[in-house]
């Protein structure tokens, strides 16, 4: 629903809020240019001011001061009118005044589109949507990282989700200023609030007559200070009854040119000072950092409506369509899907197609369809991701509610498969509840509670095979991801390592595949022979042939080092593992880089300390090797046998060599007195202690087995100084990648 | 449009009984090419110590911004009786706008003097942009303007 709020004025509002996003940011540097070019003026009185500008121009009939403090001076000359910026203290001219017409061009389209007052009823529109997404994307996103706490944290998602995110945070409090004040001036403009601009002062009815003072002697005029004045009129030269207008920041009046006496003053009302400060904010006029600022969110909103379309589009085309569905009271197998961005409708429908494939009738609907009674159904599968902190996702959250109306149904059995992210605290929690409410309520459960992990195809895959089973079938659920288009890598070298065990292991690193041949340089110039952007710690997707199903390598290196490394252990029937295992130099691979952002040192000086085991030690490696800065690293690593698998072995000790790592602890298994990771770390706890205490990061890379050893170990060894993995999560200092 | 047929309806209602003593005044206004958005424009009949006598027309439909023509709002103190039937659309920067308004016999070689406020939104206030005096051989004399007014002439 909030996303329906979201998404919707976003969409009908993008190109106009690009349009006056752009344009307000290009008005956004009027200000600043304008005050960069003024001399402020201080104790001078309005009355010093025109004597010196009237001896200066004779025919001054104006001076006008602008909230940036330029002074402009209209004036007749040999007939024809001119204006001149002047100088404060001396009033001479500075430069011929001349208001700046792709200035006042842009301005028109920034408020009304060329369309008068439609164009102004449309910008008006355009700041209301505005304002309707800056609030509904915030809760969204408070929504989405699971709380107002954790707004500042790093952001999740797919790469469109989370640069959108990431501008939001910084531009909201800008856009929302913006749409605030642009919305009011709006309403003022088209007379619907009141701006407090129709009150003017009386005219005075008679003048106390007589000779003309000069206007530096007119009393009135030298109790007003320059620096509050908005606009001085001469009166017209011959004109009898004639009056000084004086008009300043705290109200108008007129001045008697005679006796220098202010006549019928009026001090502005509330309402105008507000309409004033107001027209301030949103155009920045004498708070030129302001107007920067606003200038800048004002490009992030040209971002977001950039971005957010990106992210509607996206789901547009992962929106479930689900082919030879069968009906919800015919079906045997009913599938129920609960997914907020529909990643999970994939997983479904290779579900429904496998089923379909061996004869089964089958419905899959949203959760929030589930029907208070299924008439043929023997099974109701669910799969379902989990929003935000442990809630259901957008297309599930009526299922708990509805499923509390319904009396128990002991013919159908149920299984749940819960998708989600091991990083966010609240792993797969609705799936969870789900399965506990349906057991509670008394449906007979066939399969235990599956939790997948990112997505990931292979345990997917281990749960068809356990479904299968139960069914007496043959089930093979093969997903593949919709995931970027490849690029083509050779292989340049290969390090192996234990190459007579079972379990060896192989780092391979890889460069752009057509790195000769004729259009060698056009193509580097496309950036075509180029490596793709990415970091140690991002992820190599690998399409092993045979498969649909791509495979992840967590990267060893940065594509700035010049070329792809992995490190691969070979896994006995492994098809991607022997795949790679089998590669030579020269042959070539496709592959796709997936960011993992969140799986990298923090920027900044503090230690960071490395875990991993095994081939988890690729990417710690490649954060050692990118550590140029040496800040202080240290890395603790398991291997099986010295002689075997000591990966990296050489590297390490160069680094160490040159402190881009601090130090190095590793523990070997397969030895007399063999030892784990973990044991390493209990063995030096105190210095743990002391640098998580102080402020450290903890990477942990490897099995889940090791990741759940080094947790219970950290958790032991913190304990004394009051801090837990948990509380690391929170702050983003304990961040795992785990396989 | 329609407004503006009514309005010379009840005008000349109001002129029928004075016919004989009335007669049309073209107003030809030329504007500068300010770029800006469409002027606003205030013609009216001031005497010769230069005190509001009539509004002759009034070039742009926002009352709100009826106020930038100073002289002129002054005079009229923004009464919309003085005005009632006599406005028209604002003009675009250097178009011209040709007008004609019914004025008494009694007001022309009186010493009575045309006035042309103009306002911008964003630009200056220009009172009195244009001047001219009603007189019968002052008609089709042209004057430059002080504002965004580039030349105003009348004939009868």
């Amino acid at each position: 629903m909030l996303r329906q709020f979201h998404s919707l004025p976003g969409l009908i509002g993008a190109l106009l809020i690009m349009l006056l996003g752009m344009s307000g940011a290009i008005l956004s540097l009027d200000p600043a240019l304008e005050r960069a070019a003024t001399s402020l003026s201080s104790g001078v009185s309005v009355a010093a001011l025109a004597g010196r500008v009237q001896q200066h121009y004779p025919g001054a009939e104006q001076i006008q001061r602008t909230p940036s403090g330029t002074l402009i001076v209209y004036y007749s000359a040999a007939g024809e009118p001119r204006a001149a910026r002047v100088d404060p203290a001396t009033g001479t001219a500075i430069a011929p005044y001349a208001p700046s017409a792709v200035s006042r061009w842009i301005k028109q389209l920034h408020r009304s589109l060329f369309l008068d007052t439609a164009g102004r009823i449309a910008t008006g529109g355009t700041a209301l949507a505005l304002l309707l997404l800056c609030v509904s994307g915030l809760l969204l996103l408070v929504k989405r990282v699971g709380g107002w706490r954790q707004l500042a944290r790093p952001l999740h998602g797919n790469r469109s989700q989370r640069w959108h995110a990431a501008v939001a945070r910084v531009a909201l409090t800008g856009l929302l200023l913006s749409a605030l004040t642009g919305a009011y001036m709006s309403g003022a403009t088209l007379g619907l609030i009141s701006d407090g601009m129709q009150d003017e002062p009386d005219f005075p009815s008679a003048t106390a007559g007589g000779q003309d003072a000069p206007v530096a002697s007119l009393a009135a005029l030298k109790a007003a200070d320059l620096g509050e004045l908005r606009e001085l009129v001469f009166p017209i030269p011959g004109e009898s009854n004639a009056v000084y207008t004086l008009r300043t920041q705290q109200g108008d009046g007129y001045v008697d040119p005679a006796s220098g006496a202010l006549l019928s003053y009026r001090a502005h009302s509330g309402v105008r000072e507000a309409y004033e400060l107001i027209y301030q904010l949103h155009t920045g006029e004498g708070l030129w950092w302001l107007g920067l600022a606003l200038g800048a969110c004002g490009l992030g909103g040209v971002w977001l409506a950039g971005t957010g379309a990106c992210i509607w589009w996206q789901r547009q085309g992962a929106k479930p369509r689900i082919a030879g569905n069968s009906g919800a009271q015919a079906a045997e197998t009913i599938i129920l899907v609960g997914s907020e961005n529909n990643s999970t409708w994939g997983f479904a429908r290779v579900l429904h197609d496998a089923l379909g494939a061996v004869g089964q009738r089958v419905h899959t609907a949203p959760m929030n369809q589930l029907a208070p009674r299924y008439g043929a159904a023997r099974r109701l599968l669910i799969l379902t991701s989990t929003y935000g902190d442990g809630e259901a996702p957008a297309s599930a959250s009526q299922f708990l509610a509805r499923l509390a109306h319904l009396p128990p149904n002991y013919a159908t059995q149920f299984a749940v498969l819960g998708f989600g992210d091991r990083q966010f605290a609240h792993f797969c929690q609705f799936a969870k509840d789900v399965d506990a409410a349906l057991a509670a309520r008394g449906w007979p459960r066939m399969l235990a509670l599956s939790l997948i992990d990112r997505q990931s195809s292979q345990q997917f895959a281990h749960w068809g095979q356990a479904l299968g089973e139960l069914l007496g079938i043959e089930l093979k659920l093969e997903h593949a991801p919709v995931h970027p288009p490849t690029v083509s890598l050779r292989l340049l070298e290969r390090i192996d390592y234990g190459i007579q065990e079972q379990e060896s292991t192989v780092v391979l690193r890889f460069v752009p595949a057509q790195d000769d041949g004729g259009g060698h340089r056009l193509a580097r110039m496309l950036g075509r022979a180029s490596l793709p952007h990415f970091e140690s710690g991002d992820l190599a997707g690998v399409i092993p042939p045979g498969s649909p199903v791509p495979r992840f390598y967590s990267l060893a290196s940065d594509s700035r080092n010049g070329m792809l490394e992995i490190c691969v252990r070979k896994h006995p029937g492994g098809v991607c593992s022997t795949y790679l295992h089998s590669l030579q130099p020269g042959d070539c691979i496709e592959l796709f880089i997936q960011p993992n952002p969140q799986f990298r040192p923090a920027a900044g000086k503090v230690p960071v300390i490395l875990i991993g085991a095994g081939t988890g030690i690729g990417p710690l490696a490649g954060f050692i090797r990118n550590n140029t800065g040496k800040h202080p690293m240290y890395l603790y690593w398991g291997g099986r046998d010295p002689d075997s698998d000591f990966l990296y072995e050489p590297e390490l000790r160069n680094y160490l060599a040159d402190r881009r790592l601090t130090q190095l602890h590793t523990a070997f298994s397969r030895i007399q007195n063999g030892a784990h990771v973990q044991n390493r770390l209990m063995e030096d706890a105190a210095n743990i202690r002391q640098l998580i205490a102080g402020g450290a990061q903890v990477l942990v890379c490897g099995s889940s087995a090791m990741a759940g050893s080094v947790r219970m170990a950290l958790d032991t060894i913190l304990a004394p100084v009051n801090l837990n993995i948990q509380s690391l999560r929170a702050q983003g200092r304990y961040r795992e990648d785990v396989f | 449009m329609k407004r503006v047929f009514t309005g010379a309806c009840i005008a000349g209602a109001l002129a029928l009984p004075a016919l004989a003593s009335a007669r049309p005044v073209a107003l030809t206004t030329q504007l500068q090419n300010y770029g800006g958005n469409g002027a606003y424009l205030a013609f009216y009949l001031v005497d010769g110590a230069g005190k509001y006598k009539k509004t002759l027309w009034v070039a742009g439909k926002k009352a709100k911004y009826y106020k930038h023509l100073s002289d002129w709002a002054r005079g009229s103190g923004l009464n919309a009786r003085e005005f009632d039937g006599l406005s028209g659309a604002s003009v675009g920067s250097g178009k011209s706008l040709k007008v004609s308004v019914e004025v008494a016999d009694a007001l022309i070689d009186a010493g009575y003097e045309i006035r042309v406020d103009s306002a911008v939104e964003d630009g200056r206030d220009n009172p009195a942009d244009a001047r001219l005096p009603l007189t019968k051989q002052g008609a089709g004399k042209q004057v430059a303007g002080r504002g965004y007014i580039k030349s105003f002439t009348y004939d009868m």
